[in-house]
């Protein structure tokens, strides 16, 4: 077991200083009984300033083993999830082979638990080889050592709306959820970037907000018609904030999460045609871009949730058509969405940690995470300095890949470090390598 | 001068105007007896085409011949790019032969910015066609036979109304017109069927209607688009190519809405009997087959203007 660690002058959730008493696992004491309570050899660790949040929960991960080792690895997704504050992923189903069945859904968990930089939930596929035809084994994967709640065809949408309304039907025996990739198929054939007045003038095929909204209202009607459990995935238009608002004061049992990107960037970034800003659902307008920080400020939307989607480099490095969708944000999510939400006063630091821990771990029916910072409860925190700013670097990325939009860009915060129950994945923003004999850290880090 | 060819957007008025003024000054030195310029001599200008066009891949070859320079040409057929070698191995293959210019036709978007942003490649490069994206050097030649047929030659387009007919949701020509032609002063109408016109063109510098027959009337030129038959009945942007041709073809009865001196062009390949009968193509008023005679004169002005500019650079 690791020592005892005694955090000093910590804020917890960006309040009042305090000191935390991390032992076994846990938080053991807060305030004046950590340091009363911390026994003979802890470990003290000056962290005047930094905030402390709860680990932060990704519902929505693309750790691409089995099959795209060449891409991302458990083992380096995940240490780029601690680099970046997160004690829990979600790892998409969208593997070679696809995470249908319970034997590949335990093998990415037990990956996950090897490697050890934190918590890999996997996410089961609805659909068998995520083809939209037939419902994968959605019980076995459920019933597996991988504890299956949230189930997405993710990359591909569940179009056909017989197969949708089972799929939300059938995981209510063991409370589960779809998570949806809103896409209508037909309306996004060749789509290649965000649908409006720049795809008209750079030649590139649209793809609308429509085929997000028409899927989304479909299916929060779905959902409430078999009283089911509906996730929408990555929502990325004005017209879905609403949608999925409208379901909420219904009373319908929806949640819906955004991407960093989609926080911060729009689509005037394709008139660039460099294939890292292209991405799927596409970057889109201001409009939208204000609408989701709003929805995300209200709650209409629950949760940031990254869609980490790493690429190598030959993926990106062709001309737009050509290139694969998506983005790295595991390392960059949380100064993100510092830019997006506090630094525009929409979020508090306890709303972060609503939308980045809390809820997103409710969503996934986790356990020990998302807790409140109390004596107690699991020790999964991060320590973030809000005051730093730092330059983003591919190359100094933990991820294999290096698709990250935000390449040079200056955001601000940074990672101080994560505890895993209790043991540090990053100390002063490095990577601690789990089972590394180590000796305590003492000192300062701030 | 600028530095790549990429979009009709990147000439401003003095900028286009030098381009179409530089080209009337090579087709009179065509009218001579000696064809050929020492102007490129020793550069190399490579010809990159990923996608089939006879017609400008040979027009661009004339327009770098005539000029003396180095002429290379990399088709995609039975080269390695069709074999899946990136964009950008070829592209530093290129770089490793010392191509002053490269002509870049492809079927993707925006390759042609990939190709000049990406440091892959030092020369210039110009766009001879992207996808749905832009060809600028029809739009040049274009606006250069407008020029002598509506405005004696000289100057731009000022207050001439160009009506362009058709795809021009696909069409790359219609982006690159659109553009030049607005830079160039002329009131630009795009017509076609709802279906065919991108979202967002409100924000373009025309204007837009449904109804041909309305729009001859206040031509001075009009311009038809090809359009492919598979955009109708399998692609579903109009029931059928007969119901096309009727509702925005040009036809004798059409001919006679436009005025007296109005002129009828189209990029070719045409697709005679669709867009434009063979009587309307073939007519005394038709320019067709004097766009393409131009297109090498205001290809060879646009690879006078990019090539001899950094030359001096690079002599200095
Ligand atoms: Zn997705």
């Amino acid at each position: 077991m690791n020592h005892p660690l005694l955090l000093k002058g910590v804020r917890p959730l960006g309040g009042q200083p305090t000191d935390l008493l991390l032992r076994d696992g846990v938080i053991a004491a807060t305030g004046a009984a950590a340091v009363a309570e911390a026994p003979a050899g802890t470990s003290e660790l000056d962290v005047a300033g930094l905030i402390a949040l709860p680990g932060l929960v990704d519902l929505h991960t693309h750790l691409r083993e089995p099959g795209r080792e060449d891409a991302e690895t458990v083992a380096s997704g995940t240490k780029a999830a601690a680099m970046g504050g997160f004690t829990a992923v979600h790892a998409m189903a969208n593997t070679d082979p696809v995470a249908d069945t319970a034997g590949v859904v335990e093998q990415v968990w037990r990956l996950g638990r090897e490697a050890g930089w934190c918590d890999v939930h996997p996410v089961g596929a609805v659909t068998v080889g995520i083809a939209g035809q037939r419902l994968a084994e959605l019980g076995a994967m459920a019933d597996s050592a991988a504890h299956v709640r949230i189930f997405s065809d993710d990359g591909h949408c569940v179009s056909d709306a017989v197969v949708m309304r089972r799929a939300l039907e059938y995981v209510k025996a063991f409370d589960g959820v779809i998570a949806q990739h809103a896409q209508e198929p037909r309306l996004t054939e060749g789509a290649q970037m965000n649908e409006g007045q720049l795809s008209g003038r750079l030649g590139l095929a649209g793809w609308p907000a429509v085929a997000e909204e028409a899927i989304v209202a479909r299916d929060v009607l779905l959902a409430a018609h078999v009283g089911s459990r509906l996730h929408v995935c990555h929502v990325s238009t004005a017209g879905s904030v609403e949608i999925i608002r409208w379901a909420k004061t219904k009373g319908w049992d929806v949640t819906a999460e955004v991407t960093p990107h989609h926080l911060l960037l729009t689509d005037e970034l394709a008139a660039s045609y460099d294939p890292l800003f292209k991405v799927n659902p596409p970057l889109r307008s201001a409009e939208d871009v204000q609408a989701l920080r709003e929805g995300l400020a209200d709650g209409a939307v629950d949760a940031v949730a990254t869609d980490h989607a790493p690429h190598p480099v030959e993926d990106k490095e062709c001309e737009w058509s050509a290139a694969a969708m998506g983005m790295l944000g595991l390392e960059t999510a949380l100064s993100v969405v510092q830019e997006a939400m506090i630094d525009t006063g929409l979020l508090d630091w306890a709303g972060v940690a609503d939308r980045m821990s809390t809820r997103p771990a409710a969503i996934g029916r986790l356990r020990g995470q998302g807790r409140p910072l109390s004596a107690g409860e699991p020790a999964n925190l991060v320590l973030v300095d809000a005051d730093a700013r730092r330059t983003v670097r591919p190359l100094g990325l933990a991820s294999l890949s290096r698709n990250t939009p935000f390449a040079d860009r200056e955001l601000p915060g940074r990672v101080v470090a994560t505890f895993l129950r209790g043991r540090p994945t990053v100390l002063d923003g490095q990577a601690v390598e789990p089972g590394t004999a180590r000796p305590a850290p003492v000192g300062s880090l701030r | 001068m600028i530095r790549h060819l990429l979009s009709a957007a990147d000439l401003d008025h003095t900028e286009a105007l030098r381009v179409l003024d530089t080209a009337a000054e090579l087709l009179a030195l065509a009218d001579r007896p000696i064809k050929k310029l020492p102007t490129l001599r020793g550069r190399t200008v490579v010809n990159l085409f990923f996608e089939d066009s006879t017609r400008t891949r040979i027009s661009f070859e004339a327009a770098a011949k005539r000029l003396s320079a180095d002429v290379i040409t990399f088709s995609a057929k039975g080269s390695s790019v069709s074999k899946g070698e990136s964009l950008k191995d070829t592209a530093l293959t290129l770089q490793a032969l010392g191509a002053d210019a490269v002509i870049v036709r492809h079927q993707s978007s925006g390759a042609p910015h990939r190709l000049a942003a990406s440091g892959w490649v030092d020369g210039s490069v110009v766009n001879a066609g992207d996808g749905t994206h832009e060809h600028p050097t029809q739009a040049l030649l274009d606006a250069f036979t407008l020029r002598r047929h509506l405005a004696g030659g000289v100057g731009d387009l000022d207050g001439r109304r160009i009506t362009i007919v058709g795809d021009v949701l696909h069409s790359r020509v219609a982006r690159s017109n659109a553009l030049l032609l607005a830079t160039l002063g002329a009131e630009v109408t795009l017509v076609a069927p709802p279906t065919l016109l991108p979202v967002g063109i409100d924000s373009w510098p025309v204007s837009t209607s449904y109804d041909l027959d309305g729009a001859l009337a206040k031509s001075d030129a009009v311009m038809m688009l090809r359009v492919q038959r598979e955009r109708g009945a399998a692609g579903g942007f109009f029931p059928s190519a007969r119901e096309y041709s009727r509702r925005y073809g040009i036809d004798s009865r059409r001919m006679a809405l436009l005025p007296d001196h109005a002129i009828v062009m189209h990029p070719g390949p045409m697709n005679r009997g669709v867009e434009i009968t063979a009587e309307v193509a073939d007519h005394e008023r038709s320019v067709i087959v004097e766009q393409v005679s131009n297109g090498v004169a205001v290809r060879m002005a646009v690879l006078y203007l990019l090539l001899s500019g950094s030359a001096g650079e690079q002599d200095a």
